[in-house]
C-alpha cells in the first residue's frame, strides 16, 4: 500500500536569468507510516520538493510536469480550495522557522482551535482540550496554562514544539518537516528527534524528514533519498545506503564527515562546488566533482535497480 | 611543550542598557530587565605552544565571548589573559599581533565595499609586516596559500561563494603572521563538502606554520577532528577540560555525557541508538541555577548539587567540575 506516490515531479523556476530546475524528474512512493530521509547540500531542492508536495510553490516558481498521489488522489493541478482543505488535516509542513507557521498575534490556544475548527466542528472546550493534550504529548510542560501565551513567550525549541503540535493536531497521514531541527541546539535537537520517531510509530503519520545531515536522517529514518542538482541521485534503506553507497556523490558526502576519519588527518574531499541550476553539465550534473567520470558520464545517467535501492550513474559503486 | 596562551579567571558580565525611564521605571518598580548576564565566569586554561585547545558547548554558553575576550577584541569584567607572560590587553586595549581570529560568517567579517587584495594588506602594512610595493606579491602569495586563484585580488566579498570567503578570511588573519589564531565557528555555515574542503586547508596550514589555536565550535564531531585538548562549557563556565581523545571516549561530567549522547550518530545498522537526549531546557544565563548549574537536567543530582557549586578538579589528566566524577 502507498500513501505518497510522486512520479517524474517536476518544479522550474521561470527567473529573467532562465529556467531553473530545481526539482527535475523526482520519483519516489511512501507508505503509511514510512519515516523518509531527503538529504542534500543547499539548493539542491530539497525545500522546492517539499512545497511542491504541499502546493506550496510560489510564482517564478511553478510544477512544469509530474504526478503527485496522495491517498489516490492527484494534487498536481488539483483544485486551490480542495488543496488547502487537504492542507493543515491530512498534510502538514514543519518548516526550519516556526515563525513561517506560527502567527505572532494570537495566543497558541486561539492558533490551535481555529486550526481545528477549520476543519470540522468542535467546541471551544473541546479544541482547548485537544490542544492541551498534543502540547504535553510534544513535550511541553504545564500545556493547560501555555496555550494562553504568544509564540515569543516561548523559547525557540519550545516554539519548535508548538508548530510541531500544531502539525499534529488534525491527525494527518503525512508530515513534511523542513530541516526542524537545524537552528536548535544539539540537546533540544534531540529531544524533538526522539518525540517525532515515537509520534510517528504511534499515530501510523508517515514523515518526511528533510535535512542536510546524514546522521540526524540516519537515526530517524526508515529510508532516504539522496539530492543533487534537483535530482534523486540515490534512494534506499537508510542503513544500505550508508554502508554501501552506490552513487559517488553519496560515497563523497559520507567520506567528508569529520567522523569517518582519523582526528587529525586530513579527510577525504569532494572537490569543487554544487553547480548552478542554470548552467549544469551536460549528462551527470555531479560529473566535474567525480573521481569516478569518464567519457561516458557526458550523457544523462542511466537509473540503476538494485533490490530496493536505486541510483543515477554510469558507474555505481557496488557491483 | 610551553604554554603559550594562558587564562586567569576570565570573567565577563553584560550589564543590560537602561535609558533614564528604564532607571527610573525599575526604581519604582516596574518590570525592567535589571540582571547582568553572566557570559563567562571564572574561566582559568592554558595552551600550550603548537597545540589546539577545542571549545565546544551549546549556544549562549559564553563561546564567543570567550574567543573574543582570548583575543583581545573584548575586555574583561576581570582576570586576565596573557600571551607568553604579556597581557594581551592593557588600558582596554589590544597589545599584539601575536594573535588572530577567523570567524563564523565571513560575509559579516568582510568590509563589503573593500576589495579582497585591500582587506588582506591593509593590517600587514599597517604593522609594517609588508611594503606597499610589495603587497601585490604578498597578496598573490596568501590567494594561492589559501587554495584561491591569485586574479581573484582585485574582487570584492560578494562575488564570492561562502567557502571562498572564509578562505579569504582565514587569509586575512594568517597574513599578519599570528601565532595564535582563534577560529570561532569558522565552518558552521558551509555545507558538509565545503566544509571538508576548509578544514583540511586550516589542518595544512596549522601545521606548515606551527599555530597554536583556540577552536570553538558546537559540533562536536569537527571539534574532536582538529583538537588535542577540549574545554566543555555550559552557562559560562568550563565544566570538563582535558585530553581529547580522553574526553569523547570517557567523559567524566554528565553533562559531557549527555551532549555526546544527544548528537546523532551515523547510524550503520538499525539496531544501533542514534541518540540519547539530556532532559530539560538551558537555564537563563540571567539566573544561572544555584550550585552545580547543571542539577535541574542532571540525571546524578543530589541535595549536595543544589547546594554547592563544585570546583574544577583534576581526575586524571583531565579537570572536571562534578561532586562525582
Ligand atoms: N524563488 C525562487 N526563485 C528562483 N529560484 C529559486 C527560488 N526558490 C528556489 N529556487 C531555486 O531552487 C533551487 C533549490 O532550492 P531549495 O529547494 O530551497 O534548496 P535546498 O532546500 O535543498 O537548500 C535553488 O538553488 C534555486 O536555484
Ligand atoms: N554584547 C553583548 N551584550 C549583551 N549580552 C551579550 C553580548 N554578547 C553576548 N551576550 C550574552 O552572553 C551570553 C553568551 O553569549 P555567547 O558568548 O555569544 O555564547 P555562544 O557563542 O556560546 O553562543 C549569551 O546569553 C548572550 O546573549
Ligand atoms: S555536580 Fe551534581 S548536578 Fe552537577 S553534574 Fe555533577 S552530579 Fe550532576
Ligand atoms: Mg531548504
Ligand atoms: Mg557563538
Amino acid at each position: 500500500m502507498t500513501l505518497l506516490d510522486v512520479t517524474d515531479l517536476r518544479t522550474h523556476f521561470f527567473t529573467r536569468a532562465g529556467v531553473a530546475r530545481a526539482v527535475d524528474g523526482v520519483s519516489f512512493s511512501l507508505a503509511p507510516g514510512e519515516i523518509l530521509g531527503l538529504v542534500g547540500e543547499s539548493g539542491s531542492g530539497k525545500s522546492v520538493t517539499g512545497f511542491s508536495l504541499i502546493g506550496l510553490v510560489d510564482p517564478p516558481g511553478r510544477i512544469a510536469g509530474g504526478s503527485i498521489r496522495f491517498d489516490g488522489q492527484e494534487l498536481v493541478g488539483m483544485a486551490p480550495d480542495r488543496l488547502r482543505a487537504l492542507r493543515g488535516r491530512r498534510i502538514a509542513m514543519v518548516f526550519q522557522d516556526p515563525q513561517a507557521t506560527l502567527n505572532p498575534v494570537l495566543t497558541i490556544g486561539t492558533q490551535m482551535a481555529l486550526a481545528l475548527q477549520a476543519h470540522g466542528r468542535v467546541t471551544d472546550r473541546a479544541a482547548a482540550d485537544r490542544a492541551t493534550a498534543m502540547l504535553t504529548r510534544v513535550g511541553i510542560p504545564e500545556a493547560a496554562t501555555r496555550l494562553n501565551n504568544y509564540p515569543h513567550e516561548f523559547s525557540g525549541g519550545m516554539r519548535q514544539r508548538v508548530a510541531i503540535a500544531m502539525a499534529l493536531l488534525n491527525g494527518p497521514d503525512l508530515i513534511v518537516a523542513d530541516e526542524p531541527t537545524t537552528a536548535l541546539d544539539v540537546s533540544i535537537q534531540a529531544q524533538i528527534l526522539a518525540e517525532m520517531k515515537a509520534l510517528a510509530r504511534d499515530s501510523g503519520t508517515a514523515l518526511i524528514w528533510i535535512s542536510h545531515d546524514l546522521a540526524t536522517v540516519s537515526s530517524l529514518a526508515d529510508r532516504v533519498l539522496v539530492m543533487y542538482a534537483g535530482r534523486i541521485v540515490e534512494s534506499g534503506p537508510v542503513g544500505a545506503v550508508l554502508r554501501a553507497p552506490l552513487h559517488p556523490y553519496t560515497r563523497g558526502l559520507l567520506d567528508s564527515l569529520p567522523a569517518m576519519a582519523q582526528p587529525g588527518q586530513r579527510l577525504a574531499q569532494i572537490p569543487g562546488s554544487a553547480p548552478s541550476l542554470l548552467a549544469l553539465p551536460q549528462g551527470c550534473p555531479f560529473a566535474p566533482r567525480c573521481a569516478h567520470a569518464d567519457a561516458a558520464c557526458t550523457a544523462p545517467p542511466p537509473r540503476v535497480e538494485r533490490a530496493d535501492r536505486h541510483a543515477l550513474c554510469h558507474h555505481p559503486l557496488a557491483p | 611543550m610551553t604554554d603559550i596562551v594562558a587564562a586567569t579567571a576570565l570573567t565577563r558580565r553584560f550589564d543590560p542598557h537602561l535609558s533614564i525611564g528604564d532607571r527610573i521605571a525599575a526604581a519604582f518598580g516596574a518590570r525592567v530587565e535589571t540582571r547582568a548576564v553572566h557570559a563567562v565566569t571564572d574561566v582559568s586554561f592554558t595552551i600550550r605552544s603548537n597545540e589546539t585547545l577545542g571549545l565546544v558547548g551549546e549556544s549562549g554558553c559564553g563561546k564567543s565571548t570567550l574567543g573574543r575576550l582570548v583575543a583581545g577584541i573584548l575586555g574583561p569584567t576581570s582576570g586576565s589573559i596573557a600571551i607568553d607572560g604579556a597581557p594581551v590587553m592593557r588600558r582596554g586595549r589590544k597589545t599584539t599581533t601575536r594573535i588572530q581570529t577567523v570567524f563564523q560568517d565571513p560575509f559579516a567579517s568582510l568590509n563589503p565595499r573593500r576589495r579582497i587584495d585591500a582587506t588582506i594588506s591593509e593590517g600587514p602594512i599597517a604593522h609594517g609586516l609588508v611594503t606597499r610595493a610589495a603587497a601585490p606579491a604578498f597578496v598573490a602569495d596568501w590567494l594561492a596559500r589559501v587554495g584561491l586563484d591569485p586574479a581573484v585580488a582585485t574582487r570584492f566579498p560578494h562575488q564570492f561563494s561562502g567557502g571562498q570567503r572564509q578562505r579569504v578570511a582565514i587569509a586575512r588573519a594568517l597574513a599578519m603572521k599570528p601565532d595564535i589564531l582563534v577560529c570561532d565557528e569558522p565552518v558552521a555555515s558551509l555545507d558538509v563538502s565545503i566544509q571538508a574542503q576548509v578544514l583540511n586547508l586550516f589542518l595544512d596550514l596549522r601545521a606548515a606554520l606551527g599555530l597554536t589555536c583556540l577552536f570553538i565550535s558546537h559540533d562536536l564531531s569537527v571539534v574532536r577532528h582538529v583538537s588535542d585538548r577540549v574545554a566543555i562549557m555550559y552557562l559560562g563556565r568550563i565544566v570538563e577540560i582535558g585530553p581529547a581523545a580522553l574526553v569523547y571516549a570517557a567523559p567524566r561530567h554528565p553533562y559531557t555525557q549527555g551532549l555526546l549522547d544527544s548528537v546523532p550518530k551515523l547510524r550503520l545498522d538499525a539496531d544501533a541508538v542514534g541518540f540519547r537526549p539530556i532532559a530539560g531546557e538551558l537555564p537563563s544565563p540571567l539566573s544561572p541555577p544555584s550550585g552545580c548549574a547543571f542539577h535541574p537536567r542532571c540525571p546524578r543530582a543530589t541535595d549536595l548539587c543544589r547546594r554547592e557549586r563544585p570546583e574544577l578538579a583534576a581526575h586524571g589528566a583531565t579537570d572536571v567540575a562534578c561532586h562525582y566524577a
